[in-house]
């Protein structure tokens, strides 16, 4: 294999890992606080659709990113209000949020079917990318930072800060941390809206830089392979972002035996490695280690302070 | 909203004053225009026994809840608890009686997020070990809470609240976790701390407690202020009679007592710990004759509930030999297998374990007694059957509940526990096991209870008693043995062993008298 | 003054049967408000989607057809929600028991016996319970979120239904389409009533209600599911096996909707294609929810969320909506009944600000 395909190769790894590695992130700092939020793909479709109609309607990508994470959040609030101020089902109305976003990104993507904006690539100047080797450094799309930068943040955030100690303790025990006098509703909210903007943030990579269009459900099932990223990863970051790669070697290799003819075994068994790699994982993980221990202590519970 | 307070340095003036605190929540008035005072450097007792109002009005003074009407002032200043951090802003510290520890994170952690301000870790580290010197503490910063004694976590607490340099420290049943030695030695602390000047507001049920620290107390009941009295000066008879409004009642037990032959018997019982959190219990060993009740003491989270999934069959043992019952080897039957071979058990959780809060109380008995009492047929459930039987529970205990339809959750305590006791004793269990039969349980419901074991011994029952508060094992029990970090200890008879042998062995010190801390009169002066 | 929540001393019967039709009540008055803000006639969509099936008496056998395989399918799903086991595959396993069916289909072109049909739809429940099989053994054994397992295995059914339609299983007269060979009359199934549309599975549907309806409120089984559901500890004190709760529920919710998915091949399609995989697993979360997971509730919310689906077809021509709005109104009371459960137990209660203690401060 020469130099040059493997760099493509790697290219394309880090640009199919990019959105589920953002999606996973925000997923995990939800999951830490206590809360499991199951409709990522549906802020997703959401996140895409809107990136993309901001992006087309003002000709500014950044605008479109800006816009996708807003309604990512928005999209992730209505989730917060049902379970952390009706005390709703998690589980349950995660699954609504992932049919809602699913419905509303086609209902306000059916005017922009067809249409394409300038994929939104690079920010460095193109002399930088030329070179292959330097094109793997400086040859992505700003969102490709962005999801690296944030796992980073989180993993700083959680371990030395102050209010990622506070997130962590809302997640391992939520009545403690209320009679502490910190609050829990205050800090899953935000928890909650940052985890929706980063999948906003994921979305509007399908639709404005691997396919700089608009089509239903493009990112196909990519939320839900995120949420398993974050059990995978034992709700660490570093771990994370290991697993995200992993994921990304896998489907990128799909697309590449795919490609070059390994036509003994059927397309459909490519395409359907990523989810059974993800049933496998989770097992194996969860073989491994005894389940429980690492997860945050709340994940899934309802909090009603109010008796 | 509050002007700077000048300490309460002016005779006289309270450092905390409750003027008609009134609490009500759906269909209880929790505080009834409850007024008190705690003066700078007192140590008050607050006396009420399950229910009656104490916790509900600690946490308002803590901001954790607001009050319906009432008013406080602080140092002679009115203010307003609007949440946990203005009270700590005022200079409250408090120590809950289950506490709010983070069981995965650090001591370290655990205090700084019980602080308001953020201070660098190593600052705060070295702070922590002043404050554990100052007052003879010994903690370990580093470790992870979940693999420390309840001793410990309870040092937490108090080292997060007195880092705040209170000026009202609040404890919220402390000892209620601790071995009678542990306690001795928090009340010293809590005693230097009020020659420092800092009150202290001590919950609590327990009277011998009381008289041995408190100056002042206020007694509670069904959230009324009842009295306030200094407690060395009245019988601890008094008090608890004002705190229960009633003459006592004591539970009735024949003096002279037989036994017959060897009924349960556990030998050698081994099981591995589950999960991160959970003990071991190691090579245990006892056998309870007919008529027979042995207790088992301990302080909490030493196997206590490891120990009642083995014997109930919630976990089965790899070998059958290991519990017997009237010489059947049960170590491998599950729960309703058990049942069926005369074993029923109850344990300490009500809510979630021994019954389903939003079931029915029909529902709640077909949950283990559908086989013993032939409430099923074909695989479907005699409703009538069902219903008659928690009729008759809800009859023979005096269980005050509307009726059998009504939910477990809408029970209180006490009843809800009268209930699942009753549920058990019904079915006539040749072996009963039973863990914390009167936690949380006001003192009616308690005496109804333990009159009920007592009387189910007498036909000839064998009975385990698991429990943390000794004087209920003392009262109750023919023989009694230690659990200590999953092992037990040589079983000892009522009325021979002392409690400083009891504590030492709470304690994990297994026959050293030289640690024995003085202390045999403040448990003697508790004769309820 | 602000809105707190009261805990009621017991559960409200009245809330918990007059939640559901608010929830659809408000589910039309915020989607009119939604698809208006969004450019449509909402008051017409609204009257297209829940309106135009209901009135016009040739759509009926159209709800009934779309309301049967969603009622099959959330009976068994009702099942593990009450347990708490979360069963998110159905679609993957109403396609398992398509192919499952259509294997023995495939097998026996020439049998001519309707008798086949038996062994078909057997082989469909199969199919679904061994595509649940999975996600079971791996909770119990390895103690795997069923949720993504289950949930991962939806893609997977589709890549395998893709894969046979267009390889070993590709009907040979087909001018090349990914799609099977046509049922034999033999495996097809009747219609329930000769001379009508009023589908086979709308029988089974009106059964199995009635089953689950029994088996919920009066076995032993039912009991066991319930209260593992409510408190898992106290269901292994009162002597159930956890592991075996997890297996049934999730073998018992899988064959439903295999049974589902082989009940609308063999009476509605008469072959597999690409356009057999429709939702319905999916959907069927929803009407679990909405019916409050009784099945009796499930039975009415089959009808109306078949209704929405009909509707949407409608209002796709008439108001030119896309067809996965639809879905917009399904999520939207889905979120409105999550809502309302707080009213079950709570009651809401109008607080006066700056409680009158302390006020003078």
């Amino acid at each position: 294999m020469s130099m040059d395909l493997i760099i493509s190769a790697l290219v394309t790894t880090i640009g199919i890992t990019t959105p589920i590695l953002l999606a996973a992130t925000g997923e995990l700092v939800v999951e830490k606080s206590g809360v499991l939020n199951l409709g990522v793909e549906g802020m997703m479709l959401v996140g895409a659709v809107t990136g993309f109609a901001v992006a087309f309607t003002t000709f500014n990508p950044w605008l479109g990113i800006l816009a996708a994470a807003a309604a990512g959040a928005a999209s992730a609030l209505v989730f917060g209000v049902l379970v952390l101020t009706f005390g709703a089902n998690q589980v349950a109305t995660g699954l609504a949020l992932a049919i809602f976003g699913i419905g509303l990104s086609t209902l306000i993507g059916a005017g922009f079917v067809g249409m394409i904006v300038p994929p939104f690539t690079s920010i460095f100047p193109e002399e930088l990318a030329r070179d292959p080797f330097w094109r793997l450094i400086f040859g992505h799309s700003p969102i490709v930072y962005l999801a690296l930068i944030m796992v980073m943040v989180v993993a700083w955030f959680l371990k030395s800060t102050r209010w990622g100690l506070v997130l962590r303790a809302v997640g391992e025990n939520d009545l403690s941390a209320h009679s502490i006098g910190y609050s829990v509703i205050g800090i899953r909210y935000a928890a909650i809206a940052f985890g929706g903007a980063m999948a906003g943030i994921a979305g509007s990579y399908f639709s404005l830089v691997i396919t700089p269009m608009w089509a239903e459900q493009m990112t196909a099932g990519r939320g839900w392979i995120a949420l398993a990223l974050v059990v995978f990863a034992s709700w660490k970051p570093g771990r994370l972002l290991t697993g995200a790669y992993f994921f990304g070697v896998l489907m990128t290799l799909e697309l590449y035996a795919k490609a070059s003819g390994f036509s003994f075994l059927p397309s459909q068994f490519w395409a359907s490695m990523p989810y059974l790699m993800a049933v496998l994982v989770l097992a194996l993980i969860s073989a491994r280690e005894r389940t429980g221990s690492e997860a945050p202590a709340c994940l899934g519970k309802p909090f009603m302070p109010g008796e | 909203m509050t002007p700077k307070n000048n300490e309460g340095a002016a005779a006289g003036v309270a450092r905390l004053e409750l003027k008609g605190i009134t609490k009500q929540f759906p269909g209880v008035l929790a505080n009834d225009h409850v007024s008190l005072k705690v003066m700078p450097g007192e140590i008050h007792a607050l006396l009420g026994e399950n229910g009656a109002g104490k916790s509900t009005l600690v946490k308002m003074i803590y901001g954790i809840m607001q009050p319906d009407a009432g008013s406080f002032t602080w140092n002679g200043a009115p203010c307003v608890m609007s949440n946990p951090k203005a009270a700590r802003k005022l200079g409250i510290g408090m120590v809950f009686q289950h506490f709010s520890l983070f069981e995965a994170m650090t001591v370290l952690e655990n205090i700084a997020l019980g602080l308001d301000a953020a201070i660098p870790q190593r600052e705060l580290e070295a702070e922590i070990l002043r404050v554990l010197d100052s007052y003879g503490l010994k903690l370990d910063p580093q470790r992870i809470v979940s693999t420390l004694s309840v001793g410990e976590r309870q040092r937490i607490e108090i080292v997060r609240a007195l880092l705040l340099k209170p000026k009202l420290l609040i404890m919220d049943e402390p000892t209620s976790v601790l071995t009678p030695q542990e306690a001795e030695q928090l009340f010293e602390t809590l005693r230097k701390l009020a020659a420092d000047g800092c009150s202290i507001l001590y919950i609590s049920h327990k009277l011998h407690e009381i008289v041995a620290l408190c100056e002042t107390a206020t007694i509670l009941r069904g959230g009324k202020m009842v009295a306030t009295c200094d407690p060395r000066q009245m019988t601890s008879r008094a008090m608890a009679e004002l705190m229960i409004g009633a003459n006592l009642k004591e539970v009735s037990k024949a003096p002279s007592r037989s036994f017959g032959a060897a009924k349960f018997t556990v030998a050698d019982l081994s099981l591995a710990k589950l999960g991160d959190f959970g003990v071991a219990l190691r090579h245990i060993s006892f056998t309870v004759r007919a008529g027979e009740i042995f207790g088992i003491a301990g302080v909490a989270g030493n196997g206590q509930n490891e120990l009642l999934d083995a014997l109930s069959g919630e976990r089965t043992s790899t070998s059958a030999e290991t519990i017997s019952l009237q010489g059947k080897a049960i170590g491998k039957l599950h729960p309703s297998q058990r049942r069926l071979a005369g074993l029923c058990a109850v344990p300490e959780e009500r809510n979630g374990h021994a019954a389903v809060s939003e079931f029915s109380l029909t529902d709640n008995a077909v949950l283990t007694a559908r086989q013993s009492q032939n409430l099923t047929s074909n695989g479907l459930v005699n409703s009538g059957k069902a219903t008659s039987f928690a009729a008759q529970v809800i009859q023979s205990f005096a269980v005050k509940a509307r009726g059998p339809s009504s939910t477990a959750g809408s029970l209180s305590g006490g009843n809800l526990q009268k209930f699942i006791m009753g549920r058990e004793i019904l079915q006539a269990p040749g072996v009963l096991i039973v863990s914390q039969p009167t936690w949380g349980v006001d003192a009616g419901a308690a005496t109804a209870i333990r009159q009920a074991i007592v009387d189910l011994a007498a036909k000839g029952s064998a009975i385990v008693v698991i429990s943390q508060d000794l004087d209920e094992l003392l009262g109750l029990c023919d023989t009694l043995a230690v659990i200590n970090l999953g092992q037990l200890s040589k079983v000892m008879k009522v009325g021979e062993v002392s409690i400083e042998e009891i504590g030492l062995l709470m304690g994990g010190v297994h026959g050293d008298p030289a640690a024995t801390v003085h202390m045999t009169e403040a448990m003697h002066a508790h004769t309820v | 003054m602000r809105i707190r929540f009261e805990k009621r001393p017991e559960p409200s019967n009245f809330m918990r049967l007059a939640t559901p039709v608010g929830a659809v009540l408000l589910t039309m008055v915020l989607g009119a408000l939604l698809f208006d803000a969004l450019g449509y006639d909402g008051q017409e969509t609204i009257k297209q989607f829940f309106f135009t099936p209901v009135l016009a008496s040739y759509k009926w056998q159209d709800v009934a057809t779309k309301a049967a395989p969603l009622i099959i399918i959330a009976l068994g799903l009702a099942l593990g929600n009450t347990a708490k086991i979360w069963n998110i595959g159905a679609e993957g396993q109403y396609i398992a028991g398509a192919l499952g069916g259509a294997f023995v289909a495939y097998l026996t072109p020439d049998v001519t016996s309707h008798w086949i049909i038996v062994p078909m739809l057997l082989a469909g429940i199969i199919g679904g319970a061994l595509w649940a099989a999975l996600p079971a053994w791996l909770k119990t054994r390895y103690n795997v979120n069923e949720v993504l397992s289950s949930l991962m295995l939806v893609y997977v059914s589709l890549q395998l239904l893709s894969y046979l339609i267009d390889g070993p299983w590709k009907d040979p007269n087909g001018h090349n389409f990914p799609q099977t060979a046509a049922f034999t009359d033999a495996q097809l199934l009747p219609r329930a009533l000769p001379g009508t549309y009023v589908p086979p599975g709308l029988v089974f549907a009106i059964v199995l209600t009635f089953v689950f309806w029994v088996a919920m409120k009066r076995s032993i089984y039912g009991f066991d599911v319930r209260v593992s559901g409510a408190a898992p500890q106290a269901a292994r004190y009162g002597g159930f096996n956890a592991k075996r709760t997890v297996w049934s529920t999730l073998l018992i919710s899988g064959g439903m909707a295999g049974l589902a998915g082989i009940l609308e091949a063999t009476s509605q399609l008469g072959q597999l294609n690409l356009g057999f995989p429709s939702g319905y697993g999916f959907t069927a979360i929803i009407v679990s929810f909405l019916g409050r997971l009784h099945p009796i509730g499930i039975f009415i919310a089959g009808f109306v969320l078949a209704i929405t689906s009909v509707g949407g077809q409608v209002a796709q021509t008439v108001v030119h909506v896309p067809s996965a709005s639809g879905g917009i109104f399904q999520a939207l009371m889905l979120f409105l009944i999550l809502a309302g459960d707080v009213l079950v137990r709570y009651r809401i209660k109008i607080v006066h600000s700056a409680s009158k203690a302390g006020a003078a401060a």
